[in-house]
């Protein structure tokens, strides 16, 4: 899923300074389960945001609502129900939630609750780790499932490099070598052949090193 | 300028025992300040962030989260969770510029015992050293 977590509310306050009735809108997809932009912490933001305006010795009033997704066309025309209601959006969806607000409303002006970090997965309850980088070209089949873009500090496709000690990445200590982790993966399941196979120069194109992406399925076009 | 706080105090079925046994005019007389109000709950695990700020914006001054003993709750990790949302909101208030000791968690001893009496006491002075909330007109020291 894509993690996320709350912006400082000062810098949230600072956004909408300016107007007075803001809707509060969070998304029931991944922010919602990493806990940082569902049905709860619209609640929460609302109140701070309220609280903020207090002290600034003004008045500001909320709406709360949640749509079911916000990177979807047809949920981001829900917010027609409220038109006229507010004077600006607090999108607590990730980045492409407030992207799609941005694309599909011209006319309202929409602002990040959230700063979106990565595609992870929940390591433990309230911890969340980097798993995928999204970068087009999957080589998990060759790594054992483990992903050296995401996982290696410097995303080497033939690791471990000159750094890794005791398993551990000289970047972060407290963080695993993946390549470590991929040979001694590799080596388990008896894949040992692979360690001595050297990656081909990686074709980055797929990336998003040449600008956004699309993905066309022809099968579901209509 | 004299200054009382309005402190709001939240805390579980154990920890209250004192209070409800007594009742507020037992209380008073165990010296309990007259200008807090007890939120009694099944456990403190069951308190919100969205209900602390709730008390904030009603006009709290300070707010004190009274749980059982860290590793001791009636209901194993509520007062644990509960100490982690009072972390929270900390974090939120001094992100707003607030002073974070206004609200307090206290880890205590379930059933008849003077420290919940002094908690609330506890927390009433350092609120009343800080002065009435921003959030309320007064200014963040």
């Amino acid at each position: 899923m894509i993690i996320a977590e709350r912006k400082p509310v000062d810098e949230i306050v600072e956004m909408v300074s300016g107007v007075k009735r803001v809707l509060v809108l969070g998304c029931r997809g991944c922010v919602s389960i990493c806990s940082a932009g569902g049905e709860r912490e619209v609640e929460i933001l609302a109140s701070l945001l309220r609280l903020g305006a207090s002290k600034q010795g003004r008045t500001l009033e909320t709406i709360e609502a949640t749509l079911v997704r916000q990177c979807d066309r047809e949920y981001i025309e829900g917010i027609d129900q409220w038109a006229g209601q507010y004077d600006a959006i607090v999108s607590m969806a990730c980045g492409v939630g407030v992207n799609f607000i941005a694309n599909l409303r011209p006319l309202d002006v929409v602002y990040p609750g959230v700063n979106t970090s990565f595609f992870g997965g929940s390591a433990d309850q309230g911890i969340w780790t980097e798993q995928c980088a999204g970068c087009g070209n999957c080589v998990l089949h060759l790594t054992g499932g483990l992903c050296p873009v995401a996982r290696c500090a410097k995303s080497l496709m033939n690791g471990p490099c000159g750094g890794s000690v005791g398993g551990r990445c000289e970047i972060h200590k407290e963080v695993p070598c993946i390549w470590q982790a991929i040979h001694d993966r590799l080596d388990r399941t008896g894949r040992k052949e692979d360690m001595s196979r050297i990656a081909p120069i990686r074709d980055w194109s797929a990336a998003g090193h040449g600008g956004p992406r699309k993905q066309v399925r022809d099968d579901l076009t209509v | 300028m004299s200054f009382t706080p309005d402190i709001r105090v939240f805390c579980c079925h154990y920890t209250s025992q004192q209070a409800i046994a007594e009742g507020l005019a037992g209380l008073k007389n165990d010296g309990f300040p007259p200008n807090a109000t007890i939120e009694r709950l099944l456990c403190s695990g069951k308190l919100q962030v969205s209900t602390i700020l709730k008390a904030f914006e009603d006009g709290a001054d300070g707010v004190c989260v009274v749980g059982c003993p860290v590793n001791e709750c009636h209901n194993l990790m509520g007062s644990q969770r509960a100490a982690h949302r009072v972390l929270a909101v900390r974090k939120a208030l001094n992100e707003l510029g607030v002073e974070g000791e206004r609200i307090e968690m206290f880890h205590l001893p379930r059933g008849f015992h003077p420290e919940f009496v002094e908690a609330v006491k506890q927390l009433d002075e350092r609120t009343r050293g800080m002065g009435p909330s921003p959030f309320n007109g007064g200014t963040a020291k």
